[in-house]
């Protein structure tokens, strides 16, 4: 039963860390004053350059660098749309969204020829995985000994990056210089403006910073979590991190907490398929599993806090006025 | 950037200009891939036009976007971004199916159609309320509770299909095939006035009816109370409250018009093509609709155009994928990205520079010698 419980926060642990990376990522963007409805093109799109980069290379490094640099390029074109040609935001996500479906699977089928995989990696073309020092010899200390040895050891490296990633997220937004720009320019970028400070410039740099966490999100996808690329491999994931996202009212610790939550959701739904439960039956699984968006939709609803959303979200910036 | 331009320029060069650059990047794409664009383009035109069977599933398609587009557009009359088309239409179809399973027993189809609309509307359009009544009164984010419902309705009709609806003894995700006084019929008398042949394609009578409702949808919003009502809460809420309108209203009236056509859209392929509840019915067209409705500037006429240009698309795309097999369908997907960022997220990007050529000297000779060479 404890090692039941052990297992299911393990696989919490690794269906958060996609969650929680996108989250952050739509974290920066958001807070700047730019509505991120592409997170899930961007993790896409960034899951194939850096299983499609990992597969020729044969380097989970360069992979995941190349993943960056494609999320980032899809970043900076919402980037261009939203800031300086002030289009729709929404649009424009919607827009990357369709572009990382159609583009990841157009070019895949014409690269490798498998359907619109990339080449399964094998070995040294793949992130393994870190063993902490003793846990194979405290495994059997009761207790203490599966949670140092199975929860908190044997994760892949992107793991401790994500969640470290929301911590110092925390400390950018609220203890630096350039976080204390950030949350203005989402508020009220005249002010931020009248500082001397540019707007755009800003935004330009939290995109990049958006750009970065889904180009890590995506290589853990496809070059950490499984060997290669499959079509549409985010599965909404994207939007469960936006829903995360809302649902921890764009605060960088509560989004750490709500990832593990909707992460905690999906292991439960996977380990409860198909079997009984007492007084209900069988499990409702497609109902644990569209509870990230009933709580997010009951949230946004009012009825759960209020959910109030960067003031300047969703506007392009208009100097003269 | 603010400067006034000439009504055609707005309407007609600036739109056609971010076509043009859309299909242009388009057929880099298909370079990228080491083929011939031109060579492409005359496959999707050859698999779209060049046979009465392939006409007939170019309309086919054009229905469902007719549908999902006219959707968007009604939305976008009020402001409002209603990208949940996908799950109003996924869960019209179940109300379409239910009228099916019911009565194709016992009556004929000419009762049962317009039950079945009347039903995937109602479905769609409630499935559209909850969004519209939490944006309207709670003022929570149209296009996120859109997006959830989204996904909602997916979860609902997987349990629906795999529990409830399923045919005891089978795998498959579907409720049972309907009599065949659940189907509509095929209009091959149709393709006939033109001497086509309609073949094995499953057009039928809801491409009649999404024709109705374009024209539905310009009274609608041109020619009625209500549709001033809508445009004028979309150009300026703050105004519309002060001449009398009720924000709740409109917004939820707008939201259950719109998602009530996205319903409708079920129609076709339930209906008119498999004769069967299956999962994902709505194919993608509800997003489909968003380009549509973008390119086609929530203008029914134009919503058709654009409708039937991404009919080509997607029959002209199955021609292309089986001529060049090293360009998948996702092609379409990939120009539908290029169509909504270009005519819709970047609008504006050519507008400084084609403002800045009229501001010198306003001469409808060189601007469409330019607009040429372009």
């Amino acid at each position: 039963m404890f090692m039941d419980v052990i297992l299911l926060l393990d696989s919490t642990v690794r269906l958060a860390t996609p969650l929680l990376l996108t989250a952050l990522a739509g974290l920066y963007a958001e807070r700047s004053g730019v509505f991120d409805i592409g997170l899930e093109g961007k993790l896409l799109a960034a899951a194939f350059a850096a299983a499609a980069t990992a597969a020729v290379t044969g380097s989970p490094w360069l992979g995941a660098l190349s993943g960056m640099v494609v999320a980032i390029a899809f970043a900076l074109v919402h980037g261009a749309a939203c800031i300086t040609f002030r289009g729709n935001q929404i649009v424009s996500g919607v827009a990357i969204n369709f572009l990382a479906a159609g583009l990841t699977v157009l070019l895949g089928q014409s690269w490798f020829q498998q359907g619109g995989r990339t080449p399964p990696l094998i070995g040294e073309g793949r992130f393994g995985t870190i063993t902490f020092p003793f846990a194979e010899t405290v495994r059997d200390v009761p207790i203490l000994g599966p949670i140092y040895s199975e929860l908190l050891s044997g994760h892949y490296l992107l793991v401790y990056v994500a969640f470290l990633a929301a911590p110092f997220s925390w400390w950018v937004l609220y203890r630096t210089r350039f976080g204390l720009r950030l949350r203005a320019v989402g508020e009220n970028p005249a002010a931020v403006d009248t500082a001397g400070i540019s707007v755009a410039g800003l935004r330009y740099l939290a995109m990049v910073c958006a750009g970065v966490l889904c180009g890590l999100a995506g290589s853990y996808l496809a070059i950490a979590q499984s060997a290669g690329f499959v079509k549409d491999m985010s599965a909404g994931k994207g939007f469960i991190a936006l829903a995360a996202l809302i649902f921890s009212k764009w605060r960088p610790v509560q989004v750490m907490g709500t990832c593990l939550l909707f992460g905690f959701l999906d292991a439960s739904a996977i380990r409860l398929q198909g079997k009984e439960l007492p007084l209900i039956g069988e499990a409702p699984v497609q109902l644990i599993q569209a509870l990230p968006y009933i709580l997010t939709v009951v949230l946004l609803a009012g009825f759960i806090g209020k959910a109030i959303p960067p003031k300047a979200g969703g506007t392009p910036y208009v100097k003269e006025r | 950037m603010n400067a006034q331009l000439p009504r055609w320029v707005d309407l007609g060069l600036i739109p056609a200009l971010n076509l043009i650059v859309a299909f242009l990047v388009a057929g880099l794409v298909v370079m990228l891939i080491g083929e011939n664009p031109v060579e492409a383009v005359e496959h999707i035109l050859y698999g779209a036009f060049g046979f009465g069977e392939g006409i007939a599933f170019t309309l086919f398609y054009a229905t469902n976007f007719i549908f999902t587009g006219l959707c968007v557009a009604v939305a976008f009359h009020a402001s409002l971004f209603n990208i949940g088309g996908e799950g109003q239409a996924y869960i019209g179809g179940l109300g379409v199916a239910l009228v099916c399973l019911a009565f194709d027993a016992f009556l004929p189809w000419w009762i049962i159609a317009p039950l079945a609309i009347c039903a995937g509307a109602a479905f769609g359009a409630g499935w559209a309320f909850v969004p519209a009544y939490l944006q309207a009164k709670r003022g929570s984010h149209i296009v996120i509770t859109t997006i959830m419902f989204n996904f909602l309705a997916a979860s609902l009709m997987v349990y629906l299909l795999v529990n409830v609806l399923k045919v005891d003894g089978t795998m498959a995700p579907e409720s049972r095939t309907f009599e065949e006084a659940g189907r509509l019929p095929k209009i091959g008398w149709f393709m006939e006035l033109f001497g086509q042949n309609i073949g094995g394609a499953p057009l039928n009578l809801s491409f009649f009816l999404a024709l109705i409702a374009c024209g539905g949808v310009w009274l609608l919003i041109w020619r009625t109370k209500l549709g001033y009502e809508i445009r004028t809460f979309g150009a300026n809420p703050t105004a519309a409250v002060y001449a009398g309108i009720n924000p709740v209203r409109i917004t939820v009236i707008t939201m259950m018009i719109s998602g009530g056509l996205a319903g409708m859209m079920a129609l076709n392929p339930v209906m008119g093509d498999q004769n069967r509840l299956f999962l994902e019915l709505a194919g993608g067209a509800g997003f489909v609709g968003i380009a549509v409705a973008l390119m086609g500037r929530a203008h029914p006429v134009g919503v058709a155009l654009a409708a039937l240009l991404f009919g080509v698309l997607y029959q002209g795309g199955a021609e292309l994928s089986f001529e060049m097999p090293a360009i998948t369908r996702d092609m379409i997907v990939v120009i539908q990205g290029l169509v909504v960022l270009f005519a819709g997220a970047l609008e504006f990007m050519f507008r400084p520079v084609v403002a800045r050529f009229f501001a010198k000297g306003p001469d409808s000779k060189v601007g469409k010698a330019k607009a040429g060479a372009a």
